[in-house]
C-alpha cells in the first residue's frame, strides 16, 4: 500500500496531493517533470552505470598509459568524453545535479501534502467514501452513542493515535492517526540526500575546473621542481578545497601541495610550512609494518612557536581546517656507497661509485666504454618468498637493497634489484641481483655464491682467475698432465675454459656446434663437457689451495656449482658489473595527502539525516483512522463505520485493521494475539 | 454486549509490565557481565573500548527483550567462548594438545563445527521441502541454530588466539575475508532464523540456507587452498577503531540482501509453480507470495538501513584514514551502485506499489552486485581496500 494509493482512495485525504483542476501551467509541467520517478529511477541508473564506467577503466592514469593501452583513436574517444575522470566530468556533475534538482523538487511538492497530513485530521469525511476503503468495516452496537465514542477515544489512545472529534447533525465523526513522524522520514531522507550532495560538491574540484575554464588558471603537465612551475599553475591559499599531495624528504619542507588534475596538476599555496623531522616505519616481529609514522614541525607565521606533531595512518593532524594525513611513503634522496665489482678478468680491481637515489652517475667499464647508472630506489627492509630448506616458499627478511637501472651510451638497459647482504637460498648463501626488462615485469634472478665469510671475495677471485689466460694454460696443463695426450687436452681445455668465461655454456656449446660434425656432436660433446669441468675443478681447487682450504666438503663442492651457474647466467646479465652495496645513509620522504573539505560537516549532517529519515520510513507505520457513528434509524443504539489507511504493506495492515475493529466494534478481546506492532 | 474493557486487551502494557521476569533476569546478566569486565579488564580499555563495551551491552539487552531466542542462544555462545579462552589460558599452544580446544572450542574448530552444521542445516531444509511432516525443518533450524551459534563462539575464540599469537598484533577478528566470511554466514543465518521465527515460515530456509552453504563453501576453499585462516597482523590501515563498526554494519546490509535474493528465487518458483503446478505438493509447500514479498520487503530494508550506516561509517572512516570522505575508490563506488540498486527497488515498491515477479527478479539482481561488491571489487578492480585481496 502506497502512499499514492492513500490518496488514490480519495476523500479523507483529498488535501494531500491533489491534481489541480485547472489547465496545467508550464511551469507545473516542469515541477512534474523534474520530480517525476521515472526521471529520478532514469538518473539513479545513469549515474550507476556512470560509476561502473569509473572502476571498470582505471582513473586518472598518466595519458601516456592511456595511450599505450587504448590506442590513439579511442584515447581520443575516451579523453574527449572525460571518461578518465569520469567523477569529475561535466557530464557526471549534471546527473548528480538532475538528481539533486529532481530530489528538491519533489520534497518541494510533498511537503505542502506531508506538513498537512501532519496536522490535518480531516473530520469532513463521508459515510459512503469511508466504505470504499480496501480496509472497511461497519457495525451495529447496542451503546448509546455517547458510550461508544468514549469507548473509542480510549481504544485509539491506547494504541497510541491521535484523535480529533467533530459532532454535527448527531453523528459524530473521529479522525484518527499515528505515526506521523514516518512522513517526516521521508522528509529527512530527500532533503538529508540534497544537502549531502551539496556539501559534497563543495570539497569537489568544481571550483577549480570553472576557474581554468574561465582561464584564470592553467594546468601544468611538466615535471618540474615547483620554483620552475608558472606562477598561472598556481592556485591561491584562498581556494576553500582541495585534496593534494606532496613529498617531503626527511630534513625538508614543503609549502604547497600538488593537485593532480586530468594530465597533469595544480600547485597549492599553503598558508604555512610543513617540515618532515623524520620518517618512521614501525614493524611487528614477523617485519610486517605496524605503522606509517612521520614527525611534523608546522611553520605557521599566525603562530609564535611552530607546531610539533605526529601523525600516523589512521591518525592524521587537523590544523585551521586543515587536514594533513600519512597517505604514502617513498625515498627522500638515501646516500649509496656502491662497489661495483667488474664481472670479468678485473673482477679484484672494484670501482667506488658514489650514488644517491634518484640520482645518475657514469661508470667508465673496463672495457673502455661507459654506463651510466640511474638510482631508482631504495628500501632498508624487503620481503622476498624464497625456499627455504624444506625447498618450501617461504617469507624472507633480506634487508636493504636499492634498485637502478644501467644504460648504455644509447640510453638502453635494463633494470635491477641488489640486495646488500647475502640471503639464504636452501641451505646455501648467495648474493642476489633481480633482473627486468622494465618495471612492470617479474624480476629473474642471479644467484652469486658467498663465501664461508659471507663474502664474494671467492667468487671474484675465482673469476678472475678464470679470464686470466695464463692461470688457465697452467691449470689446463696440470689436469691434463695423466693424459697421455696430454698437450692437445691441455689446450682444449684452455680454450673452453675461455669459452665459458666469455660466454657460459652458450658459447661452448656454439663452438662445438660450429667444429664437431653432427654424427658425433653428442659424443664429443659430452667428452669435452667433461674436459671443461675439469679444467674448472682444477681451477677450484688451485683457488681453495690458495684460502687455505685443504679438505673438500660437499659444501665446497656446492659453491663450485654454484659458481659455475652463475658465471654462466653473467652472460644474460647484460651488465659488466656487480653493484654492490657497501654502506648508505637512509633518508626517507613522507608522503602527505593535505585536504581542505569546508562541506565535510553538511555531508555528515545530510547523513544523519538520511539515516534517521530511512528508520523512520521503514519502521514507523503510519496509520490513519476514521469513524463515524450515528445514532441507528431504529433509535436504539449506534451505528458505526469505521475505515484505515497506512503507507505500510498491505497484509500487515489487513491484519492490524481486523484487530482494531475487534477492540473499537466488537469489543471482544484480540486474543492476546500479536497487535500488529512489529 | 458491553464489555467492561479492563477485560479487552487493547491496552498496550507499558514497557516494564510487558517485560517478563526472565527478560529482567537476563538484562541483570548482561549488565553483571559487562561490569565485570569493565572492573577486571577496564584499565586496559580506552575510551572507545568502554564506548564499544557498552553498545555491546546494550544492544545484547535490547535484542534479548525484542527477540527472545537471543537470550539463551548468546548465553550458550558466551559460555563456550570463555570456556575455550580460559582453557587457552596464555598458551597458544594448548589449542593442539586440549582436547576440547582441538575438537571444539579453538576458532578453527568452531568454524568447522559452523560449516558442517550449515550444510546439514541446508540438507534438511530442504529435505522439508519436499516431505508433508514439520520435522526435517524444524531439525534444519536447529542445526542453523548451532551452526550460528559455533561461528560465533568461533569468532570469539578467535579474537583471543589473535592476542595469544602475539599480543602487540591484536585486532577483532573481521579484518581480513577469511574472518568476514565467518560473519557473514552467522550473521544471514541468525537474520533467517529471525524472520522464520516471526512468521513462522520455515520451507524458507530450504532457499535462505542454499546462500549461506554457498558462502561456506567459499569459506572452506579460501582456508584449504589459501591457508587463509592463519593469523597474519594487521596492515596499518585497518588498525583503527572504525572498523569495528564498518565491518559489522556492512554485513547485516549483505546478509539481508542475500536473504531478500533467496527469496525472490522462492518467490518467482511459487509464482510460475501456481500457473503451471497449481495442485503439486511443492507448490503449497512454499509460503504465499504475499508472505514472501513481505519478507523479502523487511530483509531489504533492514539491509538497506544498516548498508546505509555502513556506507556513512566508512566515509568517515575514510576521511580519516585516507584523507578524504570520498575519494571513488572502487569499493566506494560500488557500494554507491549497490545503494542505488536498493534505493531504486524501494522507490518502484514505495512509490508505484510495484509488487511480483519483477521485483524478485531485481532482488535476485542485487545479490549479484552486492556479491560484486563484496568480493569482485577486491578481486578485479584495484584500489585502496586491499585487504581482502585472493
Ligand atoms: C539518490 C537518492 C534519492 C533520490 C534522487 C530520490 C528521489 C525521489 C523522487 C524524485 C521521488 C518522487 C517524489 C514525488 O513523487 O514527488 C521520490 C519519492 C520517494 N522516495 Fe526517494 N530519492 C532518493 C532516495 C531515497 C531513499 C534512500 C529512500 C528511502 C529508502 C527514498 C524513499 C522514497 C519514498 C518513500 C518516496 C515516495 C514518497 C511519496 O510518494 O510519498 N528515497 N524519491
Amino acid at each position: 500500500m502506497s502512499n499514492n494509493e492513500q490518496v488514490a482512495g480519495s476523500a479523507p485525504a483529498a488535501g494531500a496531493r491533489s491534481k489541480s483542476a485547472r489547465a496545467p501551467r508550464r511551469s507545473r509541467i516542469l515541477v512534474e517533470f523534474m520530480g517525476s520517478m521515472n526521471l529520478a529511477i532514469t538518473l539513479l541508473v545513469a549515474l550507476a552505470i556512470a560509476s561502473v564506467i569509473g572502476t571498470v577503466l582505471v582513473q586518472n592514469q598518466p595519458y601516456t598509459e592511456y595511450l599505450i593501452d587504448y590506442g590513439p583513436f579511442w584515447h581520443e574517444i575516451f579523453a574527449g568524453m572525460g571518461l578518465y575522470q569520469v567523477y569529475s566530468a561535466t557530464w557526471f556533475l549534471l546527473i548528480v545535479t538532475f538528481l539533486v534538482a529532481s530530489t528538491s523538487f519533489c520534497v518541494y511538492r510533498q511537503s505542502p501534502g506531508i506538513l498537512k497530513d501532519l496536522r490535518r485530521y480531516n473530520l469532513q469525511v463521508k459515510e459512503k467514501s469511508l466504505r470504499s476503503f480496501h480496509s472497511s468495516a461497519t457495525g451495529e452496537l447496542d451503546q448509546s452513542q455517547q458510550e461508544f465514542v468514549d469507548h473509542a477515544r480510549r481504544v485509539l489512545k491506547a494504541q497510541g493515535f491521535k484523535a480529533r472529534e467533530k459532532e454535527s447533525e448527531g453523528q459524530t465523526v473521529i479522525a484518527a492517526m499515528k505515526g506521523r513522524w514516518n512522513r517526516l522520514g521521508y522528509l529527512l531522507t530527500h532533503v538529508g540526500i540534497v544537502v549531502i550532495c551539496v556539501g559534497a560538491l563543495a570539497d569537489g574540484s568544481t571550483l577549480l575546473k570553472a576557474k581554468e575554464w574561465l582561464g584564470i588558471i592553467e594546468i601544468e603537465t611538466r615535471s618540474v621542481p615547483v620554483s620552475e612551475v608558472p606562477r598561472s599553475a598556481w592556485v591561491p591559499v584562498s581556494n576553500p578545497s582541495f585534496r593534494g599531495m606532496v613529498e617531503i624528504p626527511e630534513g625538508s619542507s614543503a609549502d604547497v601541495v600538488f593537485l593532480p588534475m586530468r594530465e597533469g596538476y595544480f600547485v597549492q599555496q599553503l598558508p604555512f610550512r610543513i617540515e618532515l623531522e623524520e620518517f618512521r616505519i614501525e614493524r611487528f616481529s614477523t617485519g610486517a609494518e605496524s605503522s606509517f609514522e612521520s614527525d611534523l614541525i608546522i611553520h605557521d607565521p599566525e603562530r609564535d612557536e611552530p607546531l610539533r606533531h605526529t601523525i600516523s595512518v589512521n591518525h592524521p593532524l587537523i590544523y585551521n581546517g586543515y587536514a594533513i594525513y600519512q597517505a604514502s611513503f617513498a625515498d627522500g634522496g638515501t646516500r649509496l656507497d656502491i662497489e661495483a665489482i667488474p664481472l670479468g678478468g678485473e673482477a679484484l680491481r672494484s670501482l667506488e661509485v658514489p650514488g644517491r637515489v634518484f640520482q645518475e652517475q657514469e661508470i667508465p667499464t673496463p672495457q673502455g666504454d661507459t654506463r651510466t647508472i640511474e638510482f631508482i630506489d631504495f628500501r632498508d627492509e624487503n620481503v622476498v618468498p624464497l625456499l627455504n630448506e624444506e625447498g618450501q616458499r617461504e617469507n624472507r627478511h633480506l634487508g636493504p637493497a636499492f634498485d637502478f637501472r644501467l644504460m648504455d651510451r644509447t640510453g638502453h638497459g635494463l633494470y635491477y634489484r641488489n640486495y646488500m647482504r647475502p640471503a639464504l637460498q636452501e641451505g646455501a648463501m648467495y648474493f642476489l641481483s633481480g633482473v627486468r626488462e622494465s618495471p612492470g615485469d617479474e624480476f629473474h634472478y642471479l644467484f652469486l655464491p658467498a663465501d664461508a665469510d659471507d663474502s664474494l671475495d671467492r667468487f671474484r677471485t675465482y673469476l678472475a682467475m678464470l679470464h686470466n689466460a695464463e692461470v688457465r694454460n697452467t691449470i689446463a696443463r696440470e689436469v691434463a698432465a695423466d693424459d697421455p695426450s696430454g698437450t692437445a687436452i691441455a689446450q682444449t681445455t684452455s680454450e673452453l675454459m675461455r669459452l665459458f668465461a666469455e660466454g657460459g655454456y652458450g658459447a661452448v656449446h656454439a663452438e662445438i656446434d660450429r667444429r664437431v660434425p653432427e654424427e658425433q656432436r653428442e659424443q664429443v660433446g659430452q667428452l669435452l663437457m667433461r674436459v671443461l669441468h675439469a679444467g674448472l675443478q682444477g681451477l677450484y681447487m688451485e683457488v681453495l689451495e690458495d684460502e687455505g682450504v685443504v679438505s673438500i666438503q660437499e659444501e665446497e663442492q656446492r659453491w663450485l656449482e654454484d659458481a659455475v651457474s652463475a658465471i654462466n647466467a653473467i652472460s644474460l646479465y647484460e651488465s659488466p658489473f656487480y653493484f654492490h652495496l657497501s654502506d648508505f645513509e637512509h633518508r626517507e620522504a613522507s608522503g602527505l595527502q593535505i585536504a581542505r573539505a569546508p562541506g565535510q560537516s553538511t555531508v555528515y549532517t545530510g547523513s544523519v539525516m538520511l539515516i534517521i529519515g530511512i528508520f523512520l520510513m521503514f519502521y514507523v507505520s503510519y496509520q490513519r483512522l476514521w469513524i463515524i457513528a450515528r445514532r441507528r434509524e431504529d433509535g436504539r443504539g449506534t451505528q458505526v463505520t469505521m475505515a484505515g489507511t497506512s503507507n505500510r504493506h498491505k497484509v500487515e495492515f489487513e491484519n492490524r485493521f481486523a484487530h482494531l475493529k475487534r477492540w473499537i466494534i466488537d469489543q471482544k478481546p484480540a486474543n492476546g494475539s500479536d497487535d500488529g506492532q512489529k | 454486549m458491553s464489555v467492561p474493557h479492563e477485560a479487552l486487551d487493547f491496552e498496550r502494557p507499558s514497557i516494564f509490565r510487558r517485560i517478563r521476569p526472565l527478560d529482567w533476569a537476563y538484562f541483570a546478566l548482561v549488565l553483571a557481565v559487562a561490569v565485570i569486565a569493565h572492573w577486571q579488564y577496564g584499565h586496559l580499555m580506552d575510551r572507545y573500548d568502554t564506548g564499544g563495551l557498552i553498545l555491546a551491552a546494550g544492544m545484547s539487552a535490547w535484542l534479548g527483550w525484542f527477540w527472545r531466542p537471543w537470550q539463551l542462544f548468546s548465553i550458550i555462545v558466551a559460555a563456550l567462548s570463555l570456556f575455550g579462552v580460559w582453557l587457552y589460558g596464555d598458551d597458544l599452544a594448548r589449542g593442539s594438545t586440549n582436547f576440547w580446544l582441538n575438537y571444539i572450542g579453538s576458532g578453527q574448530a568452531g568454524v568447522m563445527w559452523m560449516s558442517v552444521m550449515l550444510y546439514m542445516a541446508t540438507a534438511t531444509y530442504i529435505l522439508g521441502l519436499f516431505t508433508k511432516s514439520d520435522f526435517p525443518s524444524r531439525l534444519g533450524a536447529a542445526f542453523a541454530w548451532i551452526g550460528s551459534g559455533a561461528g560465533m563462539m568461533a569468532l570469539m575464540v578467535r579474537w583471543r588466539e589473535i592476542y595469544l599469537t602475539d599480543p602487540s598484533w591484536g585486532y577483532i577478528p573481521v579484518s581480513n575475508l577469511y574472518e568476514v566470511f565467518i560473519l557473514l554466514a552467522v550473521m544471514t543465518t541468525l537474520m533467517y532464523l529471525y524472520y522464520e521465527q516471526r512468521t513462522g515460515q520455515r520451507t524458507m530456509g530450504a532457499f535462505v540456507m542454499l546462500v549461506i552453504a554457498a558462502s561456506v563453501t567459499f569459506l572452506l576453499w579460501y582456508m584449504w587452498d589459501r591457508q587463509a585462516h592463519e593469523i597474519e597482523p594487521l596492515v596499518p590501515a585497518l588498525n583503527s577503531w572504525w572498523m569495528k563498526i564498518h565491518v559489522p554494519t556492512n554485513f547485516v546490509g549483505y546478509g539481508g540482501f542475500a536473504i531478500a535474493a533467496m527469496l525472490g528465487v522462492a518467490y518467482l518458483i511459487k509464482h510460475r509453480f501456481e500457473r503451471t503446478r497449481p495442485d503439486a505438493a511443492i507448490t503449497h509447500r512454499l509460503p504465499s507470495k504475499d508472505a514472501l514479498d513481505s519478507v523479502m520487503y523487511k530483509s531489504i530494508a533492514i539491509g538497506f538501513a544498516f548498508f546505509t550506516i555502513a556506507t556513512v561509517l566508512g566515509a568517515m572512516w575514510a576521511a580519516e584514514a585516507w584523507g578524504g570522505y570520498w575519494t571513488w575508490d572502487p569499493k566506494e563506488t560500488w557500494s554507491l551502485i549497490l545503494w542505488l540498486t536498493y534505493a531504486s527497488w524501494l522507490h518502484m515498491r514505495f512509490t508505484k506499489g510495484w509488487r511480483g515477479p519483477v521485483m524478485a527478479w531485481w532482488a535476485i539482481i542485487g545479490l549479484f552486485v552486492t556479491t560484486f561488491t563484496f568480493l569482485g571489487v577486491n578481486m578485479f578492480l584495484s584500489g585502496l581496500h586491499s585487504y581482502g585481496e585472493l
